[in-house]
């Protein structure tokens, strides 16, 4: 497992080898905060002093955004040929996996803590709770963790990357409609409703909500954390196919 | 040191490798010849452990590449065809990479291996360089230098001269002499001169099997008085 480490900072430090990096943080803050002052999100008119007009829009952005990140982690390997150089270095399929994903999720997360200022001028301008500020981006994080699993994986399937973009985001797209009522209640039109239940607990809407009020249940954690844990698991056994 | 054993891989209905057994002892530099597509690089793909045979394995100092691929992968520089490498990393940033992964984590000890390679295969004027912006024949030495980064005692060179010109051949060849001794060398070519100008041993395969393994000189006294590329012709058709 120390083999990681290594495989980690390469990764990591191989987004802000290319301008693509900066592109990719740039846009995400200026596409986040101009929804929030949107009328869609007005953060103004809420009168309220929280992120959570902010927030409202991360399933959706992330849907967009974090295949962008992830479609490149193995397409780009494939296509160079650099995946041979790799596996025929000492590493564990395992290793380069969890490497590479962490490095990616480390970026998110960087992307979505750059968010900061917008708390320090929700700050300025009134008294936020700062447990839900918190709550918010521990689930944006988990979230954005699981949605670069989904990426992760398909990108492992082809060295295309384009089709490795259009695969992750219709996964990522799936996963997030799952939790629109509309889409429930058409499932419950033709699924019975335990099933259609079942399937809309897989939204990543429905288990971001309760992090944005403030409310770190153990169960949506434990959501995040073991899709990430299976897409991981499947990435490893699509790489050894 | 490196001991291949019956070595099957099928694409599809198409055998690329149809059981190939050989073995290589330090000291001896294996030149293995064959025309494109008769399965040179699909046999070394399996002995440095990226790709799984269907039948057969490869055993390298003893370990067996089936049951501990990161042993053997510990064991052997291996060079692929057309040599890959991360084109945004420097020359300098991919093999301190390589050598972190290679186990050298200590600065001191990193620092002397990157610069002992980068020495051995000229790589200094070129060290700051981005790997994207080198020519080939640069490229081509950035690959040799990683497998060579941990000195191992077994290589794998996938057409190491493809692509560069007469003086850098010349280098290559002169580089894999010299370290020959105390290592076990495969390597593929389809130049039938490299073989008699480094290798100590020739195995000539065609449509995924050995119609000839022996010393070059054996090779040519097959037919006295043709030239090696006839024999070569000879055989593969
Ligand atoms: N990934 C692959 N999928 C399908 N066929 C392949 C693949 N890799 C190699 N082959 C086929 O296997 C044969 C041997 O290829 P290769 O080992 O690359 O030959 P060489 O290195 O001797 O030129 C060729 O016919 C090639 O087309
Ligand atoms: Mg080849």
């Amino acid at each position: 497992m120390s083999q990681i480490r290594p495989l980690f900072k390469r990764e990591f430090l191989g987004y802000f080898r290319s301008p693509v990096a900066y592109v990719f943080l740039i846009a995400f803050l200026l596409i986040s905060v101009s929804l929030a002052f949107s009328r869609y999100g007005n953060f103004f008119k809420a009168g309220t002093a929280s992120l959570e007009t902010y927030f409202l829009f991360f399933p959706w952005l992330f849907m967009f955004i974090v295949p962008a990140v992830g479609m490149r982690l193995w397409s780009e390997e494939k296509r160079s040929g650099t995946v041979e150089l790799l596996f025929t270095l000492p590493v564990t399929t395992l290793e380069a996996v969890l490497g590479k994903f962490l490095a990616g999720w480390a970026f998110l997360t960087l992307a979505v803590l750059l968010s900061f200022p917008m708390a320090l001028t929700v700050a300025f301008l009134g008294d936020p709770d700062w447990g839900i500020i918190a709550s918010t981006y521990l689930g944006a994080i988990l979230m954005a963790g699981a949605y670069l699993g989904v990426c992760a994986l398909t990108s492992a399937l082809t060295k295309n990357q384009v089709i490795s973009f259009v695969l992750s985001l219709a996964a990522c797209a799936m996963l997030v409609f799952l939790g629109l009522s509309s889409f429930t209640t058409t499932l419950e039109s033709f699924l019975p409703v335990g099933i259609a239940d079942v399937v809309s607990n897989f939204s990543f809407v429905t288990h971001f909500d309760a992090f944005t009020k403030g409310i770190i249940d153990p169960k949506n954690v434990a959501f995040f954390l073991s899709l990430i844990g299976f897409t991981l698991f499947l990435n490893v056994v699509a790489l050894e196919r | 040191m490196i001991e291949v054993k019956g070595l099957v891989k099928t694409y599809g209905n198409k055998r690329a490798v149809d059981g190939i057994t050989f073995t290589v002892k330090r000291g001896e530099i294996l030149g293995f010849l064959g025309p494109n597509g008769a399965g040179k690089s699909t046999t070394m793909k399996m002995i440095t452990g990226f790709i799984r045979p269907d039948a057969g394995t490869a055993i390298v100092g003893g370990i067996d590449v089936a049951v501990d691929p990161v042993g053997v992968k510990r064991q052997l520089g291996y060079l692929p065809e057309s040599a890959p490498a991360y084109p945004e990393m420097t020359v300098e940033e991919f093999l301190r990479f390589i050598a972190e992964i290679r186990g050298f984590r200590a600065t001191g000890e990193k620092r002397a291996r990157v610069e002992h390679v980068l020495r051995l295969t000229h790589l200094t004027s070129v060290r700051t360089q981005t790997i994207e912006t080198l020519s080939k024949g640069y490229k081509q030495r950035v690959g040799f230098a990683q497998a060579l980064i941990h000195n191992p005692p077994a290589l794998v060179l996938d057409e190491p001269t493809d692509g560069l010109d007469p003086n850098q051949k010349n280098e290559v060849r002169t580089l894999i002499r010299s370290m020959a001794a105390e290592k076990a060398v495969i390597l593929s070519t389809h130049i039938l001169e490299e073989v008699e100008a480094i290798c100590t041993r020739v195995i000539i395969i065609a449509s995924g099997r050995i119609v000839a393994d022996e010393t070059p000189s054996a090779l040519r006294a097959r037919q006295p008085g043709a030239r090696l590329d006839e024999i070569f012709r000879t055989l593969t058709t």
